[in-house]
């Protein structure tokens, strides 16, 4: 259940930002989050209710952006979309995927007042 | 709290002590700006604003390895970040590894757990320093962590480091502690489709040790089936088959480790 710990450091984020931008409530967190990144969304959501409790986030809305997975093939070139961490190459069928997008864990901006 | 390494109101132990509070980080930044349109809203318009703040959720931790990684580089000390479910033999094989290696290198062990220092009692059993860290209610370490017990062990130049990370295939995978590779040990007495059920771990690892291997006449287990499954999830990692029991195959491990201190010299 790392998602707590990556819920406090959300947490921690936003009261990092509270100080430099002013603000002493929170009504939304966007977040993105890979497919192949390792947060769980609905865990991080529940984890995300539970460690805001009683903080200037209490309440927000958490709204998670799902990034899509992408990878490159490292024998062929070829783009290929993932849906998890690894895979074979459609095109030449190599297992050698390069992840190129989709393992972000992000703090993409916050709705505040 | 200071929630990325674990200080404040975590449970987290190092060597019985609560952890001090950490400062925060000096090296972080990050872009924060109102955006230039106010963003309306039911209750009180005129109030709200977006902040786009951009910031990866784990960079904290991500600074905190890089100080730890800074730390490993400027003593050319080898640090491995050994990761397994529980029960995998991490803990006997550092002990078997100890007593094989001793001469080669100095040696210090950074011990993972929820509860108990019984781990780092069977290292210091060896001689060699051990320094427990209790994560409480923690699944993983992080590099905050790791960087509290550094100061707590004194490290001479070129030493080897394992940090035997908690039990636990899935969490750990995720946080950086600063080390050289994460090493994974899988042992024959569980399934050989872990690599597929658990691939962030075995993605994230440099290494895999199949441990156990004594037991293979005992147990149905296919070598060359987990094998192929490891490398399916990670074309190039490396694979070493022993037993920290029996010994066999421990000489394969100490040259890996040989070659990898090796590298961590001359870089």
């Amino acid at each position: 259940m790392h998602e707590m710990s990556l819920a406090e450091s959300v947490l921690q984020i936003i009261e990092e930002s509270a100080r430099t931008q002013n603000f002493q409530r929170v009504r939304t967190v966007v977040l993105e989050i890979g497919a192949l990144s390792a947060v769980e969304p609905d865990a991080m959501r529940f984890c995300f209710d539970a460690v805001t409790r009683g903080s200037m986030a209490e309440g927000a809305l958490l709204e998670i952006i799902e990034m899509p997975g992408e990878g490159r093939c490292m024998a062929c070139g070829m783009a290929v979309a993932m849906q998890e961490q690894y895979g074979l190459c459609p095109e030449c069928g190599s297992p050698r995927l390069q992840i190129v997008a989709g393992n972000q864990m992000r703090v993409k901006d916050l709705e505040v007042e | 709290m200071c929630t990325t390494c674990g200080c404040g109101n975590h449970e987290v132990l190092i060597e019985g002590r609560r952890v001090p509070k950490r400062p925060v980080h000096g090296a972080l930044s990050y872009r924060t700006h109102a955006a230039p349109a106010a963003h309306t809203h039911m209750v009180e318009p005129a109030q709200s604003r977006i902040i786009q703040v951009e910031r990866d959720i784990l960079a904290k931790n991500d600074a905190f390895a890089a100080d730890n990684r800074a730390f490993f580089a400027e003593r050319n000390i080898l640090a491995l970040n050994l990761v397994s479910s529980p029960g995998s033999g991490k803990t006997t094989l550092l002990v078997r590894t100890i007593e094989a290696h001793r001469g080669q290198a100095t040696m210090a062990v950074i011990e993972g757990d929820q509860q108990t220092d019984n781990d780092a009692e069977r290292i210091r059993a060896t001689g060699v320093p051990a320094i427990q860290i209790n994560t409480g209610k923690g699944c993983h370490l992080d590099a905050g962590m790791v960087g509290h017990a550094l100061q707590r062990l004194t490290l001479p130049e070129a030493s080897l480091l394992f940090i035997e990370n908690v039990g636990n295939l899935v969490c750990p995978a995720a946080f950086d502690l600063g080390e050289a590779a994460k090493v994974v040990v899988l042992s024959v007495t569980e399934g050989e489709d872990k690599p597929l059920k658990y691939p962030d771990m075995f993605r994230a690892a440099r290494l895999m040790l199949l441990n156990k291997c004594d037991l293979l006449p005992y147990l149905n287990f296919d070598v060359a089936q987990a094998i192929a499954y490891a490398r399916r999830v990670n074309p190039d990692i490396e694979i070493i088959q022993l037993s920290a029991s029996s010994g066999v195959g421990m000489d394969d491990w100490l040259a890996w480790l040989a070659r990898a201190q090796q590298a961590v010299t001359v870089a």
